[in-house]
């Protein structure tokens, strides 16, 4: 597939997915939100892919929205961004949520705006140690979108988020691992390896139970403690039928490397 | 052989209708109501048929009528439309009826499953009536069942603006009475089936009666006829049954009679 605004390949069950325009730090236009679209779509439909790896191209990873995309000049109508909300990041950040396999984010260099909170719906954030978290959206009027404002709070506390979205600061990665925001910070130079050999490791996984893992996960931030317990009996019963689990319990007892089919 | 549904019978009275128009996500043409019809025909004259449960596919329990068939028809053909029998055979079905919901419900598919006595429903569901986006309306109840189960600002919502709504929603609203994983939707229904195939027939059908009752008449009606209704059960072995297994502090089995 050739894409413009993205790379985009599938190589032995890892999908590789770049942010690819470097000029504008990866910021998002309409095209580029249709190509990563397509692109989803495409894995999605793909039986083979096992997991996805998200990053960018050049020094920064996404700006979030291309502002010179939008038209919000003195005396022109005044704009509905909940539609481009509605149309392009909504859909955008449920598919990561969503997808049934694990999500890895490399964060190779700035991350503002809606690239700041892209991230975090992902699964695995790995974030090289220049790289930087940034919402940005209270310096022009704006409140976190993609998620943010839903993820923030659950992921550093109630008090650092709002300091975060209020005051726009940037935050190292350093930091935001030692906040929570993220699982894990490299040096720059072992960034694309370590997310690579993370990706390849999970690709050879029991993928349909990495799956339910991850949609109890999400639904515990929402779920009570009941609920969840129930939700529980009913994934680990859904989980208890696959072959990744009879392969896993009979290389356990014949004492052998298990090979996982992710089904 | 229908062609548009298949039906699995399991033990316990317990009978499975599963719609199968995959290509067409399951949109109800007539011959798929007809087919309907005659398999509730079927079970509604089977002592051993106690509860059904309805489906459809993963992606879709019925995503409305066949536009295509429809827009064949001018007035006089709607007029006559065949599918009314089968949507009147459907709503006269005396037995439980349990909908088992995923996917798309929409206009036709919603109605249908709102002529089920109770829906169970799949996170990923979907229910609304999008038909006045086509310049028409809910033909098949719509407009009365739907503002019975979720009250009239939220009906009026749905046909109005054509919008559907999520599973959650419709739990909230009363629509459906229990939400589950998508994967345990029918296996739930199934479980629910077998519990209720369970109860003495006659009262269960005199009790879904007394409760349609309920949605379409005045109060002081619906009281004498849950009164009659329950004064009836009273000339049944399996009332007598079922007093003595409780007082004997066994399960009950009932016969029907």
């Amino acid at each position: 597939m050739n894409f413009e605004h993205i790379l985009f390949s599938i190589e032995a069950g890892v999908a590789l997915l770049s942010l690819n325009r470097p000029e504008q730090l990866n910021s998002f236009n309409a095209q580029m939100h249709s190509e990563v679209k397509q692109a989803l779509k495409l894995l999605r439909n793909d039986p083979q892919v096992r997991v996805l790896l998200l990053t960018g191209e050049g020094r920064g990873f996404c700006a979030g929205q291309d502002l010179s995309d939008r038209n919000v000049a003195p005396g022109s109508a005044v704009p509905d961004l909940g539609e481009s909300i509605e149309k392009f990041y909504n859909p955008l950040i449920r598919q990561l949520r969503d997808l049934p396999l694990p999500v890895i984010c490399a964060v190779n260099g700035v991350a503002a705006g809606a690239g700041a909170n892209i991230p975090l719906a992902c699964d695995l954030v790995l974030a090289a140690r220049s790289a930087s978290f940034i919402q940005a959206f209270c310096k022009i009027g704006l409140i976190p979108d993609s998620g943010g404002t839903w993820t923030l709070p659950r992921l550093v506390g109630m008090a650092r988020a709002k300091a975060l979205a209020l005051l726009g600061n940037r935050l190292g990665a350093e930091q935001a691992e030692q906040w929570g925001l993220i699982y894990r910070c490299v040096d720059d130079a072992d960034l694309r390896d370590e997310a690579l050999k993370l990706a390849r490791h999970l690709a050879t996984q029991p993928t349909y139970g990495l799956a339910l893992i991850k949609r109890s996960l999400n639904a515990s931030l929402h779920n009570s403690f009941d609920e969840q317990l129930e939700l529980e009996k009913d994934l680990q019963r859904l989980a208890g039928r696959s072959e990744d689990y009879r392969e896993g319990v009979s290389a356990f007892m014949e004492k052998r490397t298990p090979t996982f089919k992710g089904r | 052989m229908p062609q548009t549904l298949a039906v699995e019978c399991f033990e316990h009275g317990v009978r499975l209708i599963t719609l199968q128009r995959p290509q067409a996500l399951n949109a109800l043409n007539t011959e798929l109501l007809a087919e309907l019809a005659s398999a509730l025909a079927e079970a509604e004259a089977d002592p051993d048929a106690r509860v059904v449960v309805l489906t459809g596919s993963a992606k879709a329990f019925a995503a409305g009528a066949d536009i295509k068939e429809m827009a064949e028809r001018d007035l006089v053909g709607i007029l006559n439309d065949p599918r009314q029998a089968s949507w009147h055979a459907i709503t006269r079905f005396s037995k439980p009826l349990i909908a088992a919901v995923n996917g798309f419900a929409l206009g036709g598919g919603c109605e249908l499953a709102m002529h089920a006595d109770i829906i169970i429903a799949g996170e990923d569901a979907r229910f609304g009536q999008p038909e006045i986006n086509l310049g028409i309306m809910p033909g098949a109840g719509g407009t009365q069942r739907l503002l019975r189960a979720v009250g009239k600002s939220m009906a009026m919502q749905m046909v109005l603006g054509g919008e559907s709504i999520d599973a959650r929603h419709a739990l909230r609203a009363g629509l459906v009475s229990e939400v589950t994983q998508p994967e345990f939707t029918v296996e739930r229904a199934l479980q629910l089936a077998t519990l209720i195939a369970g109860k003495a027939p006659l009262a269960l059908r005199l009790a879904k009666e007394a409760l349609l009752k309920a949605m379409d008449t005045d109060l002081a009606t619906g009281l004498r006829f849950e009164r009659q209704a329950f004064t009836l059960l009273a000339g049944t072995r399996d009332r007598d049954e079922g007093i003595r297994a409780f007082q004997d502090k066994r399960p009950a089995h009932f016969s029907g009679q």
